[in-house]
């Protein structure tokens, strides 16, 4: 095998790139998860956000505020969720899909006359010295400014599940609402707030898509995403360091194999493509058996409706 | 009641009948259409649902026309498309591969539904009838300006799925580049999909990684031009005119135009002369097309391109005319011998001087 014409350093920039978007939605995802809500419809609010960021980002020219926009959109559509489940105690698993079903098609109305149109520029970071370093530099120190915020953001969910008072909150209600809900904690709010941060995040996930990593709008374009940030969620076992750790696998294996493909290097390139996939339904299987969910330390109330008695 | 009464009866009923048929026949034909990707994708399914307006156009209120998006093959396909036929649909369209076993499935149980099936191979019934364009044709001349046009001597090729289809676009553009540039090499890469627009980017900027200055794609997203846009480097739109998606790096777009097709099949499903039926028409016919050539072009590259496209056109030039060889360097077509298109549509070899091989 001939490695050579590919460049690590390259490489492991374009990983972080392609980690990016799924981690965002994954780290989204896992905050609604560990508040005991199962949000299946991580793609339709993704979808949302890459239309709306665009949207805003094309008339205002202004990446940030598109970013923003983004924010706001995947919140917006999320309480949608919050309301059928948390309010109107549907089928959590029901109403994911289907705000999933309807963020693909209402992206597809809002994002009609944006088709074709290329957003403002979104500058890499500068970041002086360290930009120009050798190997890290390109590597770690000229990215966009949304790979710093995912990780970022990654260490501030951290910290804030494991070392403070909201933190554990959330987590109590994720494990056993009767208990938490028995202590006064507001179950039903602490939900809602977790699903709207899961919409915000995912949303901003795919504003990176079609304000960054691809810059562009068209239909349907988070193919699939929003479902990998879903698996991962699990895969990382509701742990925000090792989401970290999974979104850079998985964007590793896209990356490495288009990149093995284009050098010419002869790797079965069908079952690398598939890889990811396959990981997802394996962990999506997992899930939903009882007695694995169990062994992976899934939060106690995970996907349970919640109904105050008494 | 008397013979002459015992006739009349059944005469009159089948005079009403046939009264009753011709109101009928009043009624707008249903004509459904799937595709595989979303409509607004501004590749393939963008290109069948540009037709299937200009069929509402012609027609006006003698068709009514309906069509369901992003359809999965196997059941999926099979549940939509027997949804259709029990809702009073009279012909359908899939318009992808992988839709033939579901649509011949469905085509035994409803003998009176037309079904039209885009780039397909499988007819198990009387009513399935196959189309399909000769692309490579496109690709030939598109090969050919990318040939003359490369600096690196490095055309990238963004692929979906190795099947013949896919597989003698490479080769026929390849060969038309080498025909023009002995030194020209293409990189090829699978992404296993045909619309994942982070995926077909990801794939441009690596095949750029390893020297790409122009990029040729038989994926359906705009991704790979907008890329190529971002980075000033040449591309090649997909099915439609991508030109503002990439107004400088743009230097055509093979189109799929399907209009006429459908116009003529609904027209003769209209008129009762419709029957099965197996095509593949390319230039010539109008069904492949090109956008307009950017500037970027030198005139002497742009004229010989245009020169190719007629003699295509013509009847006078087949793209795959041998000698050609076999990447392994056994003969293939001899001098002179032009494909049958049976090898086409089995093509699953490069032709010689292609590096790499097409993946199981």
């Amino acid at each position: 095998m001939d490695l050579s014409s590919i460049n690590p350093v390259v490489l492991a920039a374009a990983l972080m790139v392609a980690a990016t978007p799924i981690l965002l939605a994954a780290i989204g995802e896992l905050v609604a998860e560990k508040a005991g809500v199962l949000n299946l419809g991580v793609e339709g609010m993704m979808i949302t956000g890459a239309v709306t960021g665009f949207a805003v980002a094309v008339m205002t020219r202004n990446p940030y505020l598109g970013m923003l926009a983004a924010l706001c959109g995947g919140a917006a559509v999320s309480l949608i969720f919050a309301l059928l489940t948390q309010v109107l105690m549907a089928n959590q698993v029901a109403s994911g899909l289907a705000l999933t079903l309807f963020g693909l098609g209402f992206s597809a109305l809002l994002g009609q006359g944006f088709v074709g149109i290329p957003p403002p520029r979104t500058p890499k970071m500068d970041l002086g010295f360290l930009s120009d370093l050798p190997v890290l530099g390109p590597i770690l120190f000229r990215h966009d400014p949304m790979v710093y915020v995912s990780i970022a953001l990654v260490a501030a969910v951290w910290y804030w599940l494991n070392h403070t008072r909201g933190g554990r909150i959330l987590r109590a209600v994720g494990e056993n609402h009767e208990a938490a809900h028995a202590l006064g904690y507001r179950v039903r709010r602490v939900r809602i707030l977790a699903i709207a941060f899961g919409g915000a995040c995912a949303g901003l996930g795919g504003a990176y898509l079609s304000l960054i990593r691809v810059p562009q709008w068209t239909e349907g374009m988070t193919a699939g995403a929003g479902w990998i940030a879903l698996a991962l969620v699990v895969f990382a076992s509701w742990r925000p360091w090792r989401a970290l750790l999974g979104a850079y696998l998985f964007g590793g294996i896209i990356v490495l194999q288009l990149n093995l493909q284009a050098a010419g290097v002869r790797i079965p390139v069908e079952y690398l493509a598939m890889s990811p996939y396959l990981v997802t339904i394996l962990v999506l299987v997992v899930m939903s058996s009882g007695r694995a969910r169990k062994t992976l330390a899934a939060p106690g109330s995970l996907g349970r409706p919640f109904h105050a008695t008494g | 009641m008397n013979r002459r009464h015992l006739l009349a009866a059944p005469a009159l009923a089948l005079g009403l009948s046939a009264l009753g048929g011709a109101a009928f026949a009043q009624d707008p034909l249903k004509v459904g259409f799937i595709y595989i990707g979303p409509v607004g994708d501004h590749g393939w399914s963008y290109t069948h649902d540009l037709a299937r307006r200009a069929v509402e156009e012609h027609f006006g209120d003698a068709v009514e026309t309906s069509f369901v998006e992003s359809v999965a093959y196997g059941a999926d396909a099979e549940r939509v498309m027997t949804q259709m036929a029990l809702s009073g649909t009279d012909m359908i369209f899939a318009t992808s591969f992988g839709y033939g076993p579901d649509m011949n499935a469905v085509a035994q149980r409803f003998p009176d539904v037309a079904f039209e099936h885009a780039t397909g191979y499988i007819q198990e019934a009387p009513n399935v009838s196959l189309y399909n364009a000769r692309f490579y044709e496109g690709r030939a001349v598109i090969g050919h300006i990318a040939g003359k046009m490369t600096e690196t001597n490095t055309v990238g090729y963004i692929a979906s799925f190795p099947i013949p289809e896919v597989v003698m676009g490479i080769n026929s553009a390849y060969l038309h580049a080498k025909a023009v540039n002995p030194d020209v090499n293409f990189r090829v890469v699978w992404v296993y999909s045909w619309y994942d627009p982070a995926q077909e980017a990801a794939a441009a900027e690596a095949l750029m990684e390893q020297g790409a200055d122009i990029l040729m794609q038989h994926t359906d997203s705009t991704a790979p031009v907008t890329i190529a846009q971002d980075r000033g480097i040449y591309a090649f739109g997909q099915a439609s005119d991508m030109t503002s998606f990439a107004p400088e790096s743009h230097l055509t777009a093979i189109l799929d135009v399907w209009a006429p097709y459908y116009i003529e099949r609904i027209q003769a499903r209209i008129d009762g002369t419709w029957e099965a039926g197996n095509v593949w028409h390319g230039i010539e016919e109008g069904m492949v097309g090109f956008a307009a050539l950017n500037d970027a072009i030198p005139e002497d590259v742009r004229a010989e391109a245009e020169d190719m496209i007629e003699r295509i056109a013509s009847g006078e030039y087949h793209p795959f005319t041998g000698p050609i060889n076999r990447q392994d360097g056994t003969e293939w077509l001899a001098e002179g011998e032009t494909a049958p298109d049976g090898d086409l549509l089995g093509m699953d070899f490069y032709v010689e001087g292609m590096s790499g091989s097409v993946p199981n």
